[in-house]
């Protein structure tokens, strides 16, 4: 007796739930991996998950078990070489002898890590967790309308090559079958009487004859009707849909004049590409500025922007006077979600800072949805800082924060980002 | 035999030939006389499979990380192509459920019929020990209240609580089984009937041992001053019915750990038995096909590459050896058996009397119904499968710089080698000896247990551990101890690690 069944369409995730639980588990291991794996990304690549490392170790599920020493007796097969009484100097390490079942497994002393993938949204939600795009409400409401062109059934009309066969052709075969259903009904008659004039016990040679020229005349009626017309075309129809978009346009600001080293930089770097792999999250489309600036700013590309040393001295309203500038010419505010993140070490010429100030509060924090200054040095604040410190006490959009080495960007991070309860409330 | 026209033997299958082959193999397994639980047998694929062996072979399985665990360490190794899936997966329930994987070409699913349907079912129907210790029919029922009960607990207290407390039980669960008598076996009804009022009455009875109103009566003090008045091997039942701040659901989540404990072991101690007896049946159905003319040239030569692999024994110094496969040895034990009742040797009677030449479908049958890997062994393992396997037997003191071969396949091994063979399977030897020896019921609450050492095999490093998950069941100091060489009790691990006496001595 047996009965069969076919599974194989039932769900085959029954373990996502488990899978979930792990992972839930092994958080802080897990959210670890996450945030060493940040440092070793480019800045725009968000597409992959990570592979996460937990250690053995950490994983174990302990059991009371036999350890080593003591007394073992084994019994193994393919004895090619030895005696009852031999001996044997013992292995180094003896592994892999006899597992004998039960007892393989449990032994915790594994020094392999434990390496498993998670996806990019695993990825993201863990190395975001708890984090949240501040007035991000206004932002919804802004959100973009975009078109995107779908199709739309058919339509009589178009260029060829949006001509659809398959429709064309089922039209040409119904105009033929409507426009020839009268004659085709005449011929069945006359082919009718034909059969009966055939099985007649008379020879009506004339009456054949004027019936078959009849049908004759018939078929070519019907074959004459064309097998396509330009009636029967059918063009695929598309149609403008909108659709809301958010689009959002991230502006790294850099100082990179002599006193910004290499190691300053990748910190900023670093600091950028969590910023970027946030905004991610919230936006589909991020345009991302690359502004450098020492006496003066000037747009470049990622490689350039993180890699090439400048000499000089330090005017950072220059970098926002380009932005402002390339705000005016490309993204329109009502367009486009402005973020901004200007880094630097601090050093600024002094009559500048004021500038600066005036600039972010009348030109820059009024476009964007938030802009984020962030000093990276050892040493005491300037001006700079002493500046935007007045600024940031008074604007939810505007916050500064200082790191002074690399262990610093992840936690700066999550506090420039930290869901406000109240806010979400 | 009358030959009859083949079955087709185009490897790739259908449900209709599934039906074909399932009914000829059914065929020949009641003329070989197995007797099986109904079969319901499910195709699935690849990704269901990996499901299926998360969850340890359990049809329905609660909620926790390991399984998850589990799930990512078998994905990963059967992505990276370091390990083939199963064939299938049986279940030992009523009906018997097997799993066959949707990639397997026709030959293989005939394999794996006439291995899990017919084979493995008629094991779990018929041995002693499954027959005592499980009960098929209602293990469904039973896995599905104990999803449903944790799910609800989970809901009530908190993942974080339910989890804390099932890592507690995992770490337990080899101590949940009764091994020196015979359980009661789960049913559904009868877990439902009295789930409710067990809670009530359990906790009353724990209320009753812990409570602290002086007693009038002090006759029955002196009475209690050693508690449990024997050792208890089963830690988790005397957990759940004793342990003094367990709440009622957490009594109940340590019964579920350790039922399905008790589910799991008569596999354990079956493993060589139930592999070599659906081995045997397989090879011995489908050769019966064969010899009608049932089934083609084609589909033995696939069939026995199959059968070949699975039963192949690497030798000690092959690179793939880890110890005996039991596949091998069972598979060769019982087609042994079946040589010496036909074909019995000079050597076979003298060892074998009572079987040589007899009824082997009658021996067989005997064999696999009233033995475990240990007996079976120790009962049937025969001179000439030793020198076929060239067993050898290494005896490894850690007192010695050397290890010294024991025994050889020879006159003078033989019986050393089965002895000593039968004892490796044997799972009182193999897992750890750990009894609760005291609980001071009138004192500190403190629970004592005691390790007996087998052949000097100190427990290994994660006892701290496992006494912490202790620990968190009883909720009062607990302590491990062990006889050492002057056969003064010392304390080998304790939770909490607060005396620093037991620590010294520990560390000596």
């Amino acid at each position: 007796m047996a009965n069969f069944i076919d599974r194989r369409l039932n769900s085959k995730n029954k373990s996502t739930v488990n899978r979930q639980r792990f992972i839930r588990r092994y958080k802080s291991q897990i959210k670890k991996s996450v945030a060493d794996a940040v440092n070793k990304r480019g800045v725009t690549d968000v597409t992959s998950g990570e592979s996460i490392t937990i250690t053995k170790k950490d994983l174990g599920e302990p059991v009371f078990h036999q350890g080593n020493g003591g007394i073992k007796d084994r019994v193994h097969p393919g004895n090619d070489q030895f005696s009852t009484g031999d001996r044997i100097a013992r292995p180094p390490q003896q592994q892999g002898q006899g597992g004998g079942p039960g007892d393989a497994s449990n032994s915790g002393d594994g020094s392999d890590d434990f390496v498993f993938s998670i996806s990019k949204d695993e990825y993201l939600n863990l190395l975001f967790e708890d984090l949240e795009l501040p007035n991000l409400e206004k932002n919804q409401l802004d959100k973009l309308i975009d078109y995107k062109t779908v199709r739309a059934g058919y339509c009589a009309d178009g260029v060829p090559s949006n001509i659809d066969i398959v429709k064309s052709l089922q039209g040409s075969i119904a105009r033929r079958i409507a426009m020839t259903a009268d004659k085709r009904r005449q011929l069945k008659e006359l082919e009718a009487e034909l059969t009966q004039l055939e099985q007649a016990p008379h020879d009506n040679v004339q009456a054949k004859i004027t019936l078959n020229k009849a049908i004759k005349d018939i078929k070519e009626q019907i074959n004459k009707v064309p097998f396509i017309d330009s009636f029967d075309l059918r063009y695929r129809n598309y149609a403008k849909q909108p659709v809301p978009t958010s689009k959002a346009v991230m502006f790294c600001l850099m100082d990179v004049s002599g006193s910004m080293d290499q190691a300053t930089k990748d910190i900023a770097k670093r600091f950028y590409i969590l910023l970027y792999l946030f905004l991610s999250r919230t936006y589909k489309t991020i345009d991302v500025v690359y502004i450098r600036h020492h006496t003066q700013a000037k747009e470049v590309d990622e490689h350039e922007f993180f890699y090439s040393q400048e000499t000089g001295g330090t005017i950072a309203s220059s970098a926002l006077e380009l932005m402002i500038n390339i705000i005016a010419d490309r993204y329109n505010e009502n367009e486009w979600n402005i973020y901004g993140a200007q880094a630097s070490d601090g050093d600024n010429w002094a009559d500048d800072s004021p500038h600066c100030q005036n600039l972010m509060r009348n030109k820059i924090l009024p476009k964007t949805r938030y802009f984020s200054y962030i000093e990276i040095t050892q040493r005491a604040h300037q001006s700079l800082w002493q500046q935007y410190a007045q600024l940031a006490d008074g604007d939810s959009s505007f916050s500064i924060e200082h790191i002074k080495s690399v262990e610093d960007i992840y936690p700066v991070f999550r506090s420039l980002f930290k869901k406000k309860i109240e806010q979400a409330a | 035999m009358t030959k009859r026209k083949p079955l087709d033997d185009n490897s790739d299958w259908t449900f209709k030939k599934l039906e074909q082959y399932q009914s000829e193999i059914a065929r020949v397994a009641e003329h070989y006389r197995l007797d099986t639980y109904i079969n319901q047998i499910e195709v699935i694929t690849a990704e269901q499979m990996m499901d299926a062996y998360a969850s340890v072979g359990m049809p329905i399985g609660y909620n926790h990380w390991t399984f998850g665990k589990k799930f990512i360490q078998t994905e990963q190794t059967y992505k990276r192509g370091q390990m083939g899936l199963a064939y299938e997966i049986v279940i030992n329930s009523d009906p018997c459920i097997s799993y066959l994987m949707e990639e397997n070409s026709m030959a293989m699913q005939a394999l794996v019929i006439a291995h899990a349907c017919y084979g493995h079912n008629s094991f779990f129907k018929g041995n002693y020990l499954f027959k005592s210790w499980t009960d098929a029919s209602s293990i469904i029922d039973y896995l599905l209240f104990a999803k449903k009960y944790i799910a609800d607990c989970e809901h009530k207290h908190g993942i974080d609580e339910v989890e804390a407390c099932l890592d507690a039980c995992h770490a337990l669960m080899n101590h949940g089984v009764d091994r020196y008598k015979r359980p009661q076996k789960i049913s559904m009804e009868e877990e439902l009937k009295r789930q409710k009022e067990r809670e009530s009455y359990l906790q009353s009875q724990v209320n009753m041992l812990w409570r602290t109103i002086p007693d009038n009566d002090k006759s029955h003090d002196k009475a209690k001053v050693s508690f449990p008045s024997e050792p208890q091997e089963n830690i988790l039942y005397f957990i759940e019915k004793n342990a003094p701040l367990l709440k009622p659901w957490q009594r109940e989540l340590v019964r579920i750990v350790r039922k399905i404990s008790q589910y799991f072991y008569p596999q354990k101690q079956t493993q060589v038995m139930n592999e070599g007896w659906a081995c045997f049946w397989h090879y011995t159905i489908l050769n019966h096909l064969y010899d009608e003319g049932l089934v083609t040239e084609k589909f033995m030569l696939e069939f026995l590459h199959n059968h070949t692999n699975v039963v192949a024994q690497p030798e000690y110094n092959s690179p793939y050896y880890s110890g005996i496969n039991p596949y091998a040895l069972g598979f060769n034990m019982f087609i042994d058996i079946r040589r010496i009742c036909e074909h019995p040797t000079e050597e076979d009677k003298a060892w074998f009397p009572e079987i040589a030449g007899s009824n082997w479908l009658d021996t067989l049958h005997f064999a696999m119904e009233n033995f475990k890997d240990e007996s079976f062994i120790s009962q049937f393992l025969s001179p000439k499968l030793m020198r076929d396997f060239k067993l050898f037997h290494l005896h490894d003191d850690n007192s010695n710089n050397y290890i010294e071969v024991g025994a050889i396949h020879n006159e003078s091994g033989y019986k050393k080698i089965r002895m000593q063979l039968s004892e490796q399977y044997n799972l009182s030897n193999l897992e750890a000896n750990i009894q609760i020896t005291n609980a001071d019921v009138t004192g500190d609450r403190s629970l004592t247990l005691r390790y007996i050492p087998h052949q000097q095999v100190n427990l290994a490093d994660s006892k701290d551990e496992v006494l912490k998950h202790l620990y968190y069941l009883w909720q009062f100091d607990v302590k491990l101890i062990q006889e050492d060489s002057h056969g003064v009790d010392e304390v080998i691990a304790q939770c909490p690690k607060a005396k620093i006496q037991g620590e010294k001595k520990a560390t000596v």
